[in-house]
């Protein structure tokens, strides 16, 4: 392990504080840009004082990369210059869609894998780095429904993309666990065809089943800590493609900065030592 | 560039079906819609927005509950998606939403009370810049005073509320504290300011919104000290002068022009 960041947080407004006074070593953030969007106070002033001591990274949710168009251009511009105030450390984004003809989804929405659909990903994405003038990491999302009309699997979709565009990939376990679950496949063996070159930034995160449909249907719902399954499926995936920067990712139901600081420590401790875990 | 192929049918079709309130969709998704996991991305789309009212809407919420609050922002997004995702600027137009809302027509004041919860957003997501000292204008002999011009500060708000007691009901609502007392029906104004980043907030008198109005269409002190007295004869211009510099109203003053 270099001393590149290891094992970080995503980090919320409730937690500020005792994120600015936490000094572990290779602690690292995230937020997503567009919170931090804003012409100025003290959201801003939150940010930067966070990034005075911790290196942070932006994931975005907003782009929509997935989307038949090209990304729009006043966000793109407003990215670009919150990355020029934050120095990120890393930028990354979902192969999913959320903006559509000028309408904001709040959601990462999915679309059949096509060679058509790669081709206009692979512009805006290109376009994406070429605005920002860095490489980007783009994120595989979870699934829930059967589409009619793929034409790649999931895994070689994303491996093209990373090798036409020179994009990095952010690999999201708990996402892997959860499409596994609902669509019918093996984690492992969606995992053992990612390709692992590209992988920026792994996340890892907490899934309930479905309030009405239970078990049958898994929610990447980020309220809770990571299920032991997938720290199973993490650590395989760090012995095979070694260490990469890896974040704890709890939007909801927020515990103590603690208790979330002892889930990231469990997966620096993997990234240091991936056998001694798993002995 | 939009483009018209597959891609693009694919995502009008899939946008129409989030929002569709009958099972009506395009034939070429109804495979997809007939699928119980469609509600996944229907309830995530509407809780994003829905929330995002909630938390931008705190003293309206806090007023109705959260099952009114969450109620009528379902009607209300279901006709206005967030146009940008910066979901801190969703729901600008929400004031005006309530104002027409049936349901709100016994709540006459939950307009003004949300135009007061904007304000605190604008406020607080403003440009930052220097507010103008109170020392910066003592200076100035009494014949240039009146020649200059007043900036107001990129985030401060202020407004005047002829019904209700909008600023009372608002700042006893815009926190969990308790308050006793009755309140006195009676016009109000109120006055946001963010000095040293944080917000703040103080009731302001007819005078002193007239006073603001005037600097913030370009008036000078002499056309803004007239247009108050002639709404309140009475009124105490130096206080009020004192007390808006003291609020941190002003970012510039411009000696004259």
């Amino acid at each position: 392990m270099t001393h590149f960041p290891d094992a970080g947080l995503g980090l919320k407004p409730r937690h500020y504080d005792a994120a600015l006074a936490c000094s572990t070593a290779g602690l690292w953030f995230e937020v997503h840009p567009e919170n931090y969007m804003v012409a100025g106070g003290p959201r801003l002033a939150w940010l930067e004082a966070i990034r005075g001591r911790h290196p942070v990274s932006l994931h975005g949710v907003a782009l929509s990369l997935a989307a038949d168009a090209e990304p729009d251009a006043a966000h793109l511009k407003r990215l670009v210059e919150l990355a020029r105030r934050v120095e990120p450390v890393l930028i990354s984004e979902h192969l999913a869609w959320s903006t559509w003809r000028g309408a904001y989804h709040p959601d990462l929405l999915p679309f059949p894998r096509t060679t058509q659909a790669l081709v206009r990903i692979s512009d805006n994405v290109s376009r994406t780095q070429d605005a920002l003038q860095r490489r980007i990491a783009v994120e595989n999302p979870s699934h829930y429904l059967k589409l009619d009309g793929h034409e790649w699997s999931e895994t070689e979709f994303l491996q093209e993309l990373a090798h036409r565009t020179g994009c990095g990939l952010l690999l999201d376990v708990n996402n892997v666990y959860v499409s596994a679950c609902n669509m019918g496949y093996s984690a492992e063996d969606y995992l053992d065809a990612f390709p692992a070159e590209p992988v920026m930034e792994i996340h890892l995160a907490g899934h309930a089943p479905d309030p009405n449909l239970g078990e049958a249907l898994l929610v990447d719902s980020h309220d809770a800590p990571v299920a032991a399954e997938v720290w199973v499926l993490y650590e395989r995936l760090i012995r095979r493609i070694g260490a990469r920067p890896t974040l704890i990712e709890r939007d909801d139901n927020l515990p103590e900065f603690g208790v979330l600081l002892a889930e990231r420590d469990r997966a620096a401790n993997i990234l240091r030592d991936p056998l001694a875990e798993a002995a | 560039m939009i483009a018209s192929g597959t891609l693009a049918r694919f995502q009008d079709d899939f946008a129409q079906a989030l929002l569709a309130t009958d099972a009506a969709a395009s034939p070429a998704l109804a495979a997809v819609k007939a699928q119980p996991a469609f509600a996944i991305y229907r309830n995530t789309v509407m809780k994003g927005c829905i929330d995002a009212l909630q938390a931008n809407y705190p003293a309206v919420t806090r007023l109705v509950g959260d099952e009114w609050l969450r109620a009528a922002a379902a009607v209300y997004a279901r006709d206005a998606l967030p146009a940008r995702p910066m979901l801190l600027e969703y729901g600008a137009d929400f004031a005006d939403f309530l104002a027409q809302f049936n349901p709100a027509a016994e709540l006459p004041y939950l307009p003004g009370v949300a135009r007061l919860d904007r304000f605190w957003t604008e406020a607080h997501a403003a440009a930052s810049e220097d507010t103008l000292a109170p020392a910066a204008v003592t200076p100035l002999a009494s014949g240039n005073f009146f020649r200059a011009r007043l900036q107001p500060h990129a985030a401060t708000r202020w407004a005047w509320f002829a019904d209700a007691p909008i600023y009372t009901i608002w700042s006893r609502n815009r926190s969990d504290a308790v308050f006793d007392g009755d309140i006195e029906w009676q016009p109000e104004g109120a006055l946001l300011t963010r000095p040293g980043d944080s917000v703040q907030w103080c009731a302001l008198d007819r005078a002193g919104c007239v006073f603001l109005d005037t600097c913030a269409a370009g008036g000078t002190l002499a056309d803004a000290a007239q247009a108050a007295l002639a709404v309140q004869p009475d009124a105490d211009l130096g206080r009020l002068m004192a007390r808006l510099l003291e609020a941190g109203v002003f970012s510039r003053l411009d000696p004259n022009t």
